[in-house]
């Protein structure tokens, strides 16, 4: 079982995020996490990949716990994260290079993500050379290379347009059928929320101690994005989202889109 | 840069210098061709020599400023607590014209190699100090993040980060600094020393052999010339993705 128990954090100076909060996850399953601004989504996912620290409380990760660093998780963050003077399979490669595999091995690999997610064709490309659409998938790339058992998704697709935010998330949906690991994605979008996860998590300004957990066992396939359910399903959450009086209090611009329809 | 409209600007510069000695008629200004003539003959009677001890001591000089400016630098953009500890000092020492030290550096070291190279290191230290520090400083926080993540340690986040997030600032810096330090040089070896460019200089101008006196100015002009085209060179090599975001803008 991966997930939290009894978490207790807080910044330094800053008032508690967390207080005893628990959160377990079925390995293979896809989540949702949703919340207003500075509820701790992005900080219990860097709680998660081993970059921050509980005050107090257990992290599993499938019984793997070491201090600093897990790479059996991956991070994917907003702003991709790439490194601007490296090329893509610089950066796709990077990950590799520092778990010291031989240069021969390290090619082969990245080479092999590179053409999986359709970006070997600019593999030579600086970031600033590539559109949104082809860093983030430059992004996801470096995280596969290493395998992770749980990936781990801060808002990636955030700063895309509607289109290419919709092509990745059918790229990601295809990766996790076929790679069966288990994945955690942080969105500000309900509709995003909706068609990725099997569970959506929501969480509430701090603290948090216990998470509001919604079942969404429809979702899973392309075609859900266009399902009567799919629909209800979002309408669902954002009166969930409302209840909680969210509105005012946090960035929530993708709201606005449901109000249209 | 274009090479055509590089070879073009030397070309007026050229010309220009033709006329104006034409024009004043006096050996104070040497035609361009004199002045070459000077320089040839002169290249294998000492001239060469001269050339050889001001560029090593320009070398050296940017070598140890870079040796140290970039670490220090680095450490003090990364370490808050030092850096409010240090920076005060740099404030401080940072502006004050470090020539005015050739004499009591003179005492201390000596007329040779060691006081010129301790006074151009010391000026070129500080531009590159000052630089890597504010660049360590801007590093967004989502690199090292990200790297972190993908298991690296102190040392890899050194080497994947901050050392080639920074170095477009050091090579501008160097290259923006190189004539101030060839300044400095001129300065220096025109003062207790019988060696480099400086003395070359003031030597043929108290001997009044103004075509061999401007052959010191323009070997000093192509030392500078060559160590700016070097660093631009060198910038252009290995900080290609600098120029990459630039290009896409243009698109």
């Amino acid at each position: 079982m991966i997930g939290v128990e009894r978490l207790n954090f807080a910044y330094k100076k800053g008032s508690p995020i967390f207080t005893n909060f628990d959160w377990a996850i079925t390995p293979g399953d896809r989540w949702s996490i949703i919340g207003p601004s500075g509820c701790g989504k992005s900080t219990l996912l860097y709680l998660l990949a081993g970059l921050y620290f509980p005050l107090s409380g257990k992290i599993n990760l499938n019984g793997y716990q070491k201090p600093g660093c897990r790479v059996s998780s991956g991070l994917i963050l907003q702003d991709y994260g790439l490194l601007p003077w490296a090329t893509a399979l610089d950066n796709v490669s990077l990950g590799l290079r520092i778990q010291g595999l031989d240069k021969r091995k390290v090619l082969e690999i990245a080479q092999k993500w590179l053409s999986e997610l359709g970006i070997d064709g600019v593999a030579s490309h600086y970031p600033a050379e590539l559109s949104g659409g082809q860093r983030q998938r430059v992004a996801i790339a470096r995280t596969l290379c290493l395998e992770p058992r749980l990936l781990l998704m801060d808002e990636p697709f955030a700063s895309l347009d509607a289109l290419t935010r919709e092509d990745m998330q059918n790229l990601i949906l295809d990766l996790w059928k076929r790679l069966s690991s288990t994945m955690v994605l942080v969105t500000h979008n309900i509709e995003e929320a909706v068609f990725w996860g099997q569970k959506i998590m929501i969480l509430n300004h701090p603290p948090n101690t216990a998470p509001i957990i919604m079942e969404n066992p429809e979702s899973g396939s392309l075609s859900y994005r266009h399902a009567a359910d799919f629909v209800s399903r979002c309408k669902q959450l954002r009166e969930l989202v409302e209840q909680k009086g969210w509105n005012g209090k946090s960035s929530y611009a993708d709201s606005e889109e449901i109000k249209h329809e | 840069m274009s090479k055509k409209l590089v070879g073009l600007s030397v070309l007026t510069i050229t010309i220009a210098w033709a006329v104006a000695a034409v024009i004043i008629n006096s050996s104070i200004l040497p035609t361009p061709w004199k002045t070459i003539h000077s320089f040839i003959i002169d290249l294998p009677q000492g001239l060469g020599w001269h050339i050889l001890v001001s560029g090593w001591r320009i070398l050296v000089s940017m070598a140890i400023a870079t040796a140290i400016g970039v670490p220090l630098g680095l450490w003090l953009g990364q370490n808050r607590r030092w850096d409010r500890f240090a920076y005060p000092f740099i404030y401080t020492t940072y502006p004050i014209p470090k020539i005015a030290l050739l004499p009591v550096i003179i005492l201390f070291l000596g007329i040779g190699d060691s006081s010129k190279i301790f006074l151009i290191s010391l000026i070129l230290f500080f531009q590159v100090l000052v630089i890597v520090r504010d660049a360590s400083r801007n590093i967004p926080s989502e690199y090292v993040l990200s790297l972190r993540s993908l298991g690296a340690n102190k040392a890899q986040i050194l080497k994947y980060v901050y050392m080639p997030a920074c170095l477009p600032a050091v090579l501008t810096s160097l290259r923006l600094n190189v004539a101030i330090a060839i300044a400095v040089l001129y300065l220096a070896e025109s003062f207790a020393t019988n060696s480099g460019l400086g003395y070359y200089v003031m030597d043929t101008w108290q001997q009044l052999a103004y075509s061999r006196m401007y052959a010191g100015v323009l070997a000093m002009s192509l030392i500078g010339s060559l160590a700016f085209i070097s660093l631009a060179y060198l910038e252009g090599r290995l900080c290609r993705w600098t120029q990459a975001g630039k290009q896409k803008q243009m698109a």
